[in-house]
């Protein structure tokens, strides 16, 4: 598996072979507090990178999900739609939201790693 | 504009509150736990909670205040009992609510209690209608802390010893440190609790005393959740100039005794609403599923006509399922009346249900 890779608006991305793995960050789920509905993009539609692709909502707010990378969704995690609060508990783990087909690899390359988002977020939260 | 900050600021920081701005306070939305745990901690154990930011009003006068007061509020003030508390409303001619508050009768007069965003408008009103006739004082120098939950009476009742004999809706004065403290047995989570009002300087001391004996800060957001669970109204949100209290199902509040001869500012109006009945009402909302319907959202009926729209909407945590308050055309107002809600461009199943969604535990009086 790639290394994980993270985009501005808070979501992590892993890759295997051709397909993405997505969720939001452990900082998203602080900034978010309890989150108690998920909403998915549906298995089988397309995707545009930086484009909306589900929605997050806590018991203040509702967010909206973006998409790092464009492709076709393959997977979508019904557990966290099911158990919304999963996400609270393992963001980065076993609450991953879907899985995409990804058409242009080279797409991953604009998002930052670790290091950077850490800075990134941490600058962002003040 | 400076935010404003109550004496309990330091607490909340101490406490690592996260901070809102709300009616120009800096206020604590959450702290460390998180919404739903402090949610449910106040329902299992005690909360307590910061409203510094409300108003507190005090008038001072006798008899004389008490019917001027009466052209005001629909409420039968001359027979309320000193210390006796009435949930009612400050309106405008037609009915529209400038505000919701709590009025409590003292020996020398009255004390209002009213929301932290409206409490400058309230006092010009009230100034204007009493002609500056009794002396009028929007207290800056208390705090106002709540403690709500089903160990609150046992928590409180350590301090201040006399407490739990105040039944629902009544106060009284209590020394603490030899300062005056006013209590009253209310508040705004659908459990037993009481609201404290005490000077600034004593505020965190007295705020520190109950978190040692088991009690613990509680943000605005489990503040929201546990109000719309337990069915009560939020100024901004189901209420506003533009809505009534019969509209927003609040007849009970409005003295039966002032019906008859009316004679309060927006009498006229609430008689009228009374006896034909108004076109929109304020219900309950459970959406199907785990949807959450957020203010603003527009229902629908079966057919896709719109027939109002959402006015608080969130997940409840004792109820593990997504609740709200909305106003809906009277002839879609009945419990269990099927209803449309456009969330995100497409429509979801939901009901009209009973009000309220959890079920009030609140130490009621003999009288």
């Amino acid at each position: 598996m790639s290394e994980v890779k993270f985009s501005k608006e808070h979501e992590w991305i892993t890759l295997e072979g051709d397909v993405a793995t997505i969720g939001i960050t452990q900082h998203a789920t602080e900034m978010l507090g309890d989150i108690v509905f998920a909403e998915l993009p549906e298995k089988g539609s397309n995707v545009e990178k930086d484009g909306t692709a589900g929605v997050v909502e806590s018991t203040k707010a509702a967010s909206d999900v973006y998409t790092p990378v464009s492709g076709e969704v393959v997977d979508i995690n019904q557990a966290i739609v099911d158990d919304p609060a999963k996400i609270n508990e393992d963001p980065e783990g076993t609450a991953w939201f879907f899985k995409l087909k990804m058409k242009d690899i080279s797409e991953l390359d604009s998002l930052m790693n670790k290091e950077e988002y850490d800075k990134f977020s941490k600058e962002s939260s003040n | 504009m400076e935010i404003k900050k109550t004496s309990l600021n330091k607490l909340h920081q101490d406490s690592q509150a996260k901070f809102v701005e709300f009616a120009g306070y800096e206020m604590p939305i959450q702290y460390s736990k998180g919404v739903i745990e402090e949610h449910k901690f106040t329902r299992s154990h005690a909360g307590i909670f910061d409203v510094s930011h409300m108003g507190q009003l005090f008038i001072y006068g006798n008899e004389n205040l008490t019917s001027d007061l009466e052209k005001i509020f629909p409420l039968d003030l001359k027979n309320l009992q000193q210390n006796c508390s009435k949930y009612s409303f400050l309106m405008n001619e037609e009915a529209g609510i400038y505000d919701d508050l709590i009025i409590t009768k003292l020996e020398d007069g009255y004390l209002i209690i009213l929301n932290a965003a409206c409490k400058e408008k309230d006092f010009e009103i009230l100034s204007n209608i009493l002609s500056k006739k009794y002396k009028m004082e929007l207290s800056n120098n208390r705090a106002l802390v709540a403690i709500q939950g089903p160990k609150a009476v046992e928590i409180l009742n350590e301090t201040i010893n006399g407490v739990k004999n105040l039944t629902f809706m009544t106060g009284d004065w209590f020394d603490y440190n030899s300062q005056k403290l006013f209590i009253t047995r209310s508040g705004y989570t659908g459990e037993d609790g009481f609201e404290v009002s005490i000077i600034n300087a004593l505020a965190e001391e007295f705020t520190k005393s109950l978190i040692k004996k088991g009690a613990e800060l509680i943000g605005l957001g489990a503040r929201d959740t546990l109000r719309l669970e337990a069915g009560l109204c939020l100024y901004g949100h189901e209420l506003d100039l533009n809505k009534t209290p019969v509209e927003a199902n609040l007849k009970w509040a409005i003295s039966k005794e002032r019906l008859s001869n009316g004679g309060f500012v927006g009498s006229d109006k609430i008689i009228n609403q009374i006896n034909e009945g108004a076109k929109q009402i304020r219900v309950g909302i459970k959406p199907e599923g785990r949807l959450i319907a957020r203010e603003k959202t527009k229902i629908f009926n079966e057919t896709e006509l719109p027939i109002g729209e959402v006015t608080s909407g969130t997940f409840g945590p004792s109820i593990n399922g997504p609740i709200a308050m909305g106003y809906v055309d009277k002839e879609f107002s009945k419990i269990d009346t099927k209803i449309l809600l456009e969330v995100r461009g497409k429509k979801y199943p939901a009901n009209i249900c009973k009000l309220p969604f959890y079920k009030k535990s609140y130490v009621k009086g003999v009288n």
